[in-house]
């Protein structure tokens, strides 16, 4: 089929930038279709975590892919900053998970167990007691029973990452065509016609990376991608002088010294407003994670729509039927940037496929036999 | 005091205070929530605890304001000041802070009049020490009888800047110039308005005498000013412009600048109710009917210049007849009661606004000091600079919320309240499209910042 | 940095002073004003550093919109003067760059 584009890609978030800077670092000619500036974006609502720990309970192809991702992540920042003069400000210094209780504490070790159990003794991890903990983060309150410690773990700048993967794909050629919204998708002659709110395009591949939008439209292309939204809410505090070096899984100081403060998970349909009691929750969490930031002035509050799948795990997966299009969708679009750009885009440029990825087909959600459930 | 009033008034400005007097005469329980400490607003700010010395310096206007502050007093409303609002939802709970802890309030009906501030005044060195608005030097003088001790240096345009030099000569505060936009391209597009203008006669009497003190005074007045820029290292030095053909530079540490006021729709943005953008004013307005009802939002009300900038006298009306509003809902008047009232005021509010199409065509600001050049800041909180933004749009971004997170332009404290106009038409310059098109921020609360234990103490509520 | 570019009216009906310091230095104001009026009728004008790039900043709106008018009040960091009224004794730092909250440690990097 003759097209100006070698693939066009639905999408572009941080899941869609990142796979569209891997297919153009593999020479393929890519458009970028983007909805718009009040779309739901679940990219501009993230926690900037580079996280492995505890991720891929029950499924460690998972645990394995998120490490994986997180392995690359150096030379991928090392590349966007050479590119774009951008620094996403990557820091993997360890990441620490509190335990409020007791319960939580044993949770969380059996977790981490498992997960090493699985993947292997590269898994390292400490379990730290009140003193511990305390003794290596200066200022934690008297009310956290202890934490988990990897040295997997890290933090970015979530909105200099976005910044740079646009301006890394504009640099390499990349056509990005925003405000248009994604009405249709023909399968026809071996490619793939897209109608948008403002007209067509054809190419010959085709990666659906539209976040909650991908349910509609992976129907489309004989994909099936069942995402619900999960809403997470984040307060942001002012600058601080610098306290807190150490993403930890309630609290990180950012790069600009600013506090960000999460988090929750909600089933409340697509509402991307704020809710007072929740926010009072992760407030009330922060104060006993760090009491001294009781006087911090929270700036800005917002909820974001996480794209949940029904097992919280990824969905990568290329349809039989209409051979050429792709599904790529997950919550983690932070953690997994390197991988979509590294692993997943060379797979979808038609090079080797990660093995890892028969797991994250959508079809294992048409099992009847299995039950699935995402709160991990 | 009651939680759960039936009427909550946000804001004890004209608006709100009209609003809360009707309201609670007509049998309502209501409760007054302002910032400050005594009530007014900005255009009467304290008034209730001015001497008869400032009085007479600031004017009629000012003084007016009294009388509604005791009608007030009287009225059996609550006044609950130094209460900072930090959220206000669609079911009518309002959140708030007051003395350290945060406290929580259920209306049946929320009338938000929280008033106008000033339009952001963008150009080289708007940020030093020294350059600061018409009406903060305003507050100051009816506030804290503070005033500047070298002549005073006012630049931009809009009645405001006359007034507050009006108000200085009669302080006998000297003025080192008026450095006035208005042009004859102004001139030129108010003229079609002027026979509605003079229909509104007792406004333009007021201005023109005003501006008669001011030339008899001797006040020097530099017209038809561009290319203003301050100039400073760490402070204001001094400020250029060219008039009349010349290119000037008058020595000063103080500049006070003005080009008009614009809504505050912090509140309306955060109920997520439809805006317009009205193209006389250059503002977002919230969509409400004649009553001041906030589309889509059944139990929340807008009067005053929050709704569109109308001045004080229009503001009052709109108070009485969103309180005329809450009162029918909840069956405390009767529609038959209320339809006169309304009526009456409904006409008097057309005689009030018959000279904005005037003044707004007049005292129109300048494209150059709404969307500036690339090198001045627009987000004075996070420093990003006009050319930044520029930048953003050419890699995708197509709107405010997009241009903010490659940037951070408007995650400051002040939320946006100072470039966020500047934003959507610089936006909308670069894509040549329409400020409606580009839209706003999203604003959420907390509507102002709040510390993380206020905020986890609403859970006690 | 002191300017003197305000000051209070001589004619002003005398109110009740009060006493205030600003960095450590004994100011005598007017009661019932707020915090940022009592430092601009004092004298001063620079009242932070803006905690991105440390340029120096002063009031702008003086009616708490703009932000510019922080100042640590009573050791507690990034309060808009322009909202707060003075009362005696209080004690007003300069807000220099970045908050520091209170029982900060030094911060300390695990690796």
């Amino acid at each position: 089929m003759a097209a100006d584009n070698d693939v066009i890609v639905v999408g572009a978030g941080l899941v869609g930038s990142a796979v569209a800077y891997g297919l153009l670092r593999q020479g393929l000619r890519v458009a970028m279709l983007d909805e718009g500036d009040v779309a739901f974006r679940a990219s501009r609502g993230n926690f900037g975590l580079v996280w492995v720990q505890g991720k891929g309970y029950g499924c460690s192809p998972y645990a394995r892919w998120s490490l994986a991702s997180a392995r690359l992540w150096p030379a991928f920042a090392a590349a966007l900053l050479e590119e774009t003069g951008v620094n996403v400000e990557l820091v993997q210094n360890g990441g620490f998970h509190f335990c409020l209780t007791e319960a939580e504490f044993f949770e969380r070790r059996e977790r981490l167990q498992w997960l090493q159990a699985e993947v292997g003794p590269e898994y390292g991890f400490e379990m730290l007691g009140q003193a511990s903990l305390r003794s290596r983060l200066p200022g934690v309150g008297p009310g956290v029973t202890g934490a988990s410690y990897t040295s997997m773990d890290g933090h970015v700048n979530p909105l200099k990452l976005f910044h740079a993967l646009h301006k890394a794909c504009l640099g390499r050629g990349a056509a990005l065509h925003g405000n248009r919204r994604v009405n249709d998708i023909r399968y026809a002659d071996g490619g793939f016609t897209v109608t948008t709110s403002r007209g067509a395009l054809s190419a010959p591949r085709l990666v659906l990376a539209a976040g909650l939008g991908n349910k509609v439209l992976a129907d489309k292309v004989g994909l099936y991608a069942p995402v619900e939204p999960n809403q997470g809410q984040v307060l942001v505090g002012e600058r601080i002088a610098p306290f807190l070096r150490n993403p930890t899984i309630y609290v990180r100081q950012t790069d600009e010294g600013t506090i960000q403060i999460g988090d929750s998970m909600e089933d409340c349909g697509y509402n991307d407003t704020t809710r007072t009691e929740v926010l009072a929750k992760i407030a009330a969490r922060a104060i006993v994670c760090f009491p001294q930031l009781a006087n911090l002035n929270i700036v800005r509050c917002w909820a974001a729509l996480r794209v949940m799948s029904p097992d919280g795990f990824p969905i990568y997966q290329e349809s039989t039927t209409c051979p050429g299009a792709f599904v790529t969708t997950c919550h983690s679009g932070v953690t997994l940037a390197a991988a979509h750009a590294q692993r997943i885009a060379p797979w979808i440029a038609g090079l080797s496929r990660p093995e890892e990825l028969d797991v994250f087909s959508g079809e294992r959600f048409l099992d009847p036999h299995r039950e699935f459930h995402n709160d991990h | 005091m009651h939680s759960e009033p039936d009427i909550v008034v946000i804001g004890a400005g004209p608006a709100g205070m009209a609003a809360a007097t009707l309201a609670s005469s007509g049998g309502a329980r209501v409760a007054l929530l302002d910032e400050q400490d005594g009530p007014g607003g900005q255009i009467w700010r304290s008034i209730t605890a001015a001497p008869e010395a400032r009085l007479q310096t600031l004017g009629p206007d000012y003084a007016a304001g009294l009388r509604v502050a005791r009608d007030f007093a009287a009225s059996g409303a609550e006044h609950i000041g130094r209460a900072t609002v930090w959220q206000v939802t669609r079911e009518g709970v309002v959140n708030y802070l007051h003395a350290g802890v945060s406290c929580s309030l259920r209306a049946k009906r929320v009338i938000l009049c929280s008033g106008a501030m000033e339009r952001p005044f963008p150009i080289p060195g708007w940020t030093l020490p020294g350059v600061m608005t018409a009406g903060a030097a305003q507050i100051l003088l009816k506030s804290a009888d503070t005033v500047p001790t070298q002549p005073a240096v006012l630049a931009g345009c809009g009645p405001l800047l006359y007034l507050l030099a009006w108000q200085y000569v009669r302080a006998g505060v000297s003025i080192a110039a008026i450095i006035d936009t208005t042009d004859a391209s102004d001139y030129r597009r108010a003229m079609p308005h002027l026979p509605r203008a003079v229909m509104a006669w007792p406004y333009l009497q007021k201005g023109l005498a005003l501006l008669r003190v001011l030339r008899r005074k001797g006040v020097p007045f530099f017209k038809g000013a561009t290319q203003l820029s301050i100039e400073g290292h760490d402070a204001a030095q001094a400020i250029r412009f060219t008039s009349g053909g010349k290119s000037h530079r008058l020595q000063t540490e103080l500049i006070l600048l003005h080009q008009g006021v614009v809504p505050n729709t912090q509140f309306t943005w955060a109920l997520r109710a439809p805006h317009s953008w009205d193209t006389a004013q250059l503002c977002w307005r919230p969509d409400v009917d004649e009553l001041g009802r906030l589309q889509d939002v059944d139990q929340v009300l807008v009067a005053g210049d929050g709704r569109g900038i109308g001045g004080a006298s229009a503001a009052s009306i709109q108070g009485r007849l969103a309180a005329l509003a809450a009162l029918q809902d909840l069956a405390l008047i009767s529609t038959d009661k209320a339809r006169p009232q309304i009526d009456a005021a409904r006409s008097e509010l057309q005689r009030h606004l018959r000279i904005r199409p005037f003044l707004d065509a007049l005292y129109r600001p300048k494209d150059a000091n709404r969307i500036p050049a690339d090198d001045v800041l627009v987000c004075r909180c996070e420093e990003v600079t006009a050319g930044s933004i520029r930048d953003f749009v050419k890699l995708g971004c197509s709107g405010p919320n997009q241009t903010k997170s490659f940037g951070r332009c408007g995650m400051g404290p002040c939320q946006g309240r100072l470039c966020g106009l500047t934003v959507t038409e610089l936006i909308a310059d670069a894509r040549k499209a329409l400020p409606e098109d580009v839209g706003y921020y999203r604003i959420r609360p907390p509507i102002k910042p709040i510390t993380l234990a206020e905020l986890s103490s609403t859970r006690d509520n | 940095m002191t300017t003197n570019a305000f000051s209070v009216l001589p004619g002003a009906v005398s109110t009740s002073l009060v006493n205030l310091t600003f960095n450590g230095q004994l100011r005598r104001v007017p009661a019932g004003i707020s915090v940022a009026a009592a430092l601009l009728g004092s004298g001063e004008m620079r009242l932070r550093s803006s905690p991105v790039s440390g340029a120096p900043r002063a009031p702008y709106c003086m009616m708490g919109v703009c932000f510019e008018c922080l100042v640590e009040i009573d050791g507690v960091p990034n309060r808009q003067g322009c909202l707060i009224s003075v009362q005696d004794g209080m004690q007003v730092r300069s807000q220099e760059g970045r908050a520091q909250l209170a029982q900060q440690q030094e911060p300390h990097e695990h690796a």
